[in-house]
């Protein structure tokens, strides 16, 4: 009986830490190794956030390309640092997002956008592109076929 | 003719839609404050300079900066910079904008400042706003209001506890002391305007 108890909460326990480090908070400097990767595939980066409705409606276009194996998807969520236990984490649960998702919090906001691409205005959505070929930057939302059509010219 | 005469027209409208770069003249203007009463700079017969915050009700950016914004107005206002907040955005295109809306925003935060409408669009892209929020701090010189600033309000919009440079104090800070911004211009962050 004790065994069980101990059990129980040792099984709870371990379940609060997976969900925590699932979507990892991360700074620029720490995001910076997922927008230069060297392997072989094709690289989809999108920067969304919860409260951003276009956004919201193209994530399933870059769930069905993550089923490709040849590319990978990260989606950087740009939500509110305190909206992340509230919103964030609840909405990935609710739509079983499948795709990596990270949380980016770094002030300096002036350095990292510009870092990430010169011409992006910290608008989203935006998607950045890349394979060993090709670097692209998108500032603009995307229809299936319009993702599907970009990502077939990498 | 009149297809060229129609080129020619929106080529003229075309180019001269880029806004204010830093040194420019601002544009005064007469809009309506959530009060009912317009308000323009010149009402301002001691004002030094402006804050003038491109800012709306819905998005969340401008939101999270709006604790900000009356802080500027209580500190900079009796300096003689006080705050001027526009709303851009065209209720008909988003909901959550009308007047009646900004009045019920700016009664439950306070603000201190006048919160006006650009009623038919015509004042931001004069500035050259692109998004909410977005900050034009002038100067008043014999000459006009000349743009000293453009931008957002500090580099960390999200979480204003971790902005490591407080952009617009720090050029208001440097034009009361009678020198030049050091950051004239930073890429604001905030939500796009809203138009039909």
């Amino acid at each position: 009986m004790k065994h069980t108890y101990f059990f129980v909460i040792l099984v709870g326990f371990s379940c609060t830490i997976t969900q925590k480090t699932e979507i990892p908070t991360l700074s620029y400097s720490e995001l910076k190794p997922f927008l230069y990767k060297e392997g072989n595939k094709t690289y989809v980066v999108n920067f969304w956030a919860t409260w951003c409705a276009p956004c919201i409606k193209e994530l399933p276009y870059f769930e069905a390309q993550n089923q490709n194996e040849n590319i990978d998807v990260l989606l950087v969520s740009l939500d509110f640092p305190k909206h992340k236990e509230s919103r964030l984490l609840p909405f990935i649960k609710k739509h079983q997002l499948k795709s990596k998702v990270v949380h980016l919090d770094d002030a300096n906001e002036n350095f990292w956008i510009n870092a990430i691409d010169s011409t992006w205005s910290g608008a989203i959505p935006a998607t950045l592109i890349y394979n060993q070929n090709k670097r692209m930057f998108y500032e603009q939302s995307f229809t299936e076929d319009e993702l599907n059509q970009i990502i077939n010219t990498f | 003719m009149k297809t060229i005469l129609i080129l020619i027209s929106s080529l003229f409208i075309f180019t001269h839609n880029h806004g204010y770069k830093v040194g420019d003249i601002a544009t005064d203007f007469s809009l309506y404050n959530t009060n009912g009463e317009k308000v323009s700079l010149a009402d301002y017969a001691d004002a030094k300079g402006f804050i003038v915050i491109f800012t709306c009700n819905t998005c969340p950016y401008s939101v999270a900066n709006e604790d900000r914004i009356i802080v500027f107005d209580k500190k900079y206002a009796a300096k003689g910079y006080p705050v001027i907040a526009i709303n851009p955005n065209d209720p008909a295109a988003i909901s959550g904008e009308q007047l009646i809306d900004m009045k019920t925003r700016a009664a439950e935060k306070g603000f201190t400042f006048p919160y006006l409408q650009d009623k038919g669009q015509h004042i931001y892209p004069k500035y050259g706003a692109t998004k909410t929020p977005h900050v034009f701090t002038l100067e008043k010189q014999e000459k006009g209001n000349v743009v000293q600033y453009i931008g957002a309000i500090d580099d960390s919009s999200r979480n204003p506890e971790k902005a490591t440079q407080r952009y617009v104090e720090e050029a208001v800070d440097a034009l009361l002391a009678g020198q030049l911004p050091k950051v004239t211009y930073t890429k604001a962050i905030g939500c796009s305007i809203k138009t039909l």
